[in-house]
């Protein structure tokens, strides 16, 4: 039993590994660049799109 | 849920990392990261001093750590914002030391990282040795590794609540093996009035120690990179960062007295089986508190990966969304919003220094760019309150006898520098050489796509002086 554990580890770990990559490269294609990459520093959009939905009730 | 939480494609949608961590993970973070120190590395120090002297490593360590943690958690609750003393040297001093200390921040945690899951393979190759079983270590690192890296990828919420209870069960063994060696009888398990000799190689032994005297601490200042993901930066920071730092106070103290008191400082200061903690649940003979122990030690380094994961990728991250790196670096996840691009980028790094570097030489590494880093916060310090006075800003915390922390820092680094020097000088002087080659790129080449502008986010006035 034990000597199994050293493969399965290994395939579980390439299994993890494919998902990661076929993820970023979904995310990738699906979203441009520019979102991707619109993340600034400070912002708080958590709290202010809080803010605005009390606003609205 | 908004459209935005669950992440739907629109065009001009922002992806910004969420702030959704409160005290308890910012503790899970910088004890998770710290912890696995008091299982392992802090013994080579009683190798250096003696048990006495690791012990006076240990508190002059300590001294040092308290001035990190409180010049942080002053600086990073008002400068809250991912990349921690990076984002800090950005707005206080400059783009060069912002450069530096988000290299420096880069390196300290994935050289750690790497270590963590070299050990954490080896431990369970350990632990199969001990049942009868030979089987190798890679399969395990490269597994903790692909597992941690999942985990950091789809969320920061998930991952530092794993690392806050695995944190917590390894601090617990701590607990379990210092009860279960019946402190309150002394000489019936421990011996420390047999055991604990003079100092064997006198005050230069000392001074020597401290060099592992800081892997009681190390990591601590990592509570920092979560600043943009708290939801209350004032509060949770200072708050996690200060009983993070009294817990490894206590962690190293337990940690020191079981261990000494349990075996001759010879065996502790050469102990070849990686882990001293585990070593001394051994010496007590109970199968129990050596099961407990083994899980302890094999937990201090997955939460102690985990944690190193997610801070080497935020710094990472924060220097591309600024241009200090290319900014392809720093894109979030839409759905996640994570770093993926940072985080995937750095893990094969960390994978090829698990399996092909001698833990020594990674630990080392780990050492030196932190402590580069340490070295700059009481400069920061001094640049903060100087430009910006108390009361000219807001701040979510004041930490109190400014400048005598930032002093005290500055002068304990020197020493433990040199303290470096004696066992890795020549560690020590290829690693500034990298810095300044890496610092020269910059300045010539890199520099001209920084956001000059840009980069300064917080609302404050002009400095003093300015």
């Amino acid at each position: 039993m034990w000597s199994i554990l050293g493969p399965v580890s290994w395939v579980v770990s390439a299994a993890i590994f494919v998902w990661l990559a076929w993820d970023f490269f979904r995310i990738n294609a699906q979203y441009s660049e520019d979102s991707l990459l619109s993340s600034r520093e400070g912002v708080d959009e958590l709290f202010s799109a809080q803010a605005a939905g009390d606003r609205h009730d | 849920m908004t459209d935005l939480a669950i992440g739907r494609p629109a065009p001009q949608q922002e992806f910004n990392l969420l702030k959704v961590l409160g005290p308890v993970h910012v503790w899970g973070l910088g004890v998770g990261i710290v912890l696995v120190g008091e299982f392992m590395g802090w013994n080579y120090g009683v190798g250096k001093g003696g048990a006495w002297g690791a012990l006076i490593a240990c508190f002059v360590s300590g001294l040092l750590y308290t001035c990190v943690a409180m010049i942080d958690s002053e600086i990073t609750s008002t400068v809250a914002a991912a990349g921690g003393q990076y984002a800090q040297a950005k707005h206080n001093i400059g783009p060069l030391m912002a450069f530096n200390v988000g290299l420096f921040m880069v390196l300290t945690y994935t050289m750690l990282n790497a270590s963590d899951v070299q050990v954490a393979g080896q431990l369970i190759q350990l632990g199969a040795q001990q049942l009868g079983h030979d089987i190798p270590w890679q399969p395990f690192t490269i597994l903790c590794l692909a597992v941690l890296t999942w985990l950091n990828y789809r969320g920061v919420f998930a991952t530092l609540t794993v690392n806050f209870v695995i944190t917590a069960i390894a601090f617990l063994t701590i607990i379990i093996l210092f009860v279960g060696v019946r402190p309150w009888t002394p000489a019936v398990m421990m011996f420390h009035k047999d055991l604990l000799t003079d100092l064997p190689y006198g005050w230069i032994g000392v001074i020597a120690s401290l060099h592992f005297g800081i892997w009681y601490y190390l990591g601590i200042e990592g509570t920092c990179q979560a600043a943009e993901e708290v939801r209350s930066p004032g509060r949770a920071l200072p708050l996690g960062t200060m009983c993070g730092m009294i817990t490894l106070l206590i962690a190293a103290a337990l940690t020191w007295y079981v261990a000494c008191g349990l075996m001759p400082w010879e065996f502790i200061g050469w102990d070849n089986e990686l882990a001293p903690l585990y070593d001394a649940a051994r010496a007590t003979g109970s199968p129990t508190l050596i099961g407990i122990l083994f899980i302890g030690t094999l937990l201090s380094a997955i939460a102690s990966a985990n944690g190193c994961i997610n801070d080497a990728a935020r710094a990472w991250f924060s220097m591309g969304r600024d241009r200090y790196l290319p900014a392809w670096f720093g894109a979030v996840h839409p759905k996640y919003r994570t770093p993926y691009r940072s985080i995937l980028f750095l893990t094969p790094i960390a994978a090829l220094f698990a399996l092909y570097i001698p833990l020594a030489q990674i630990i080392t590494f780990s050492i030196l760019s932190g402590l580069l880093n340490y070295t700059f916060m009481p400069i920061n310090m001094w640049a903060f309150r100087r430009k910006w006075p108390i009361g000219s800003i807001r701040r979510g915390f004041e930490h109190p006898f400014h400048p005598f922390p930032a002093v005290t820092l500055l002068i304990l680094c020197i020493v433990t520098f040199f303290a470096v020097y004696l066992g890795y000088g020549r560690q020590l002087l290829a690693m500034m050489a990298f810095y300044i080659i890496a610092s020269l790129w910059f300045a010539f080449y890199r520099y001209r796509y920084v956001r000059r502008g840009a980069q300064f986010t917080m609302p404050w006035p002009k400095p003093q002086g300015y």
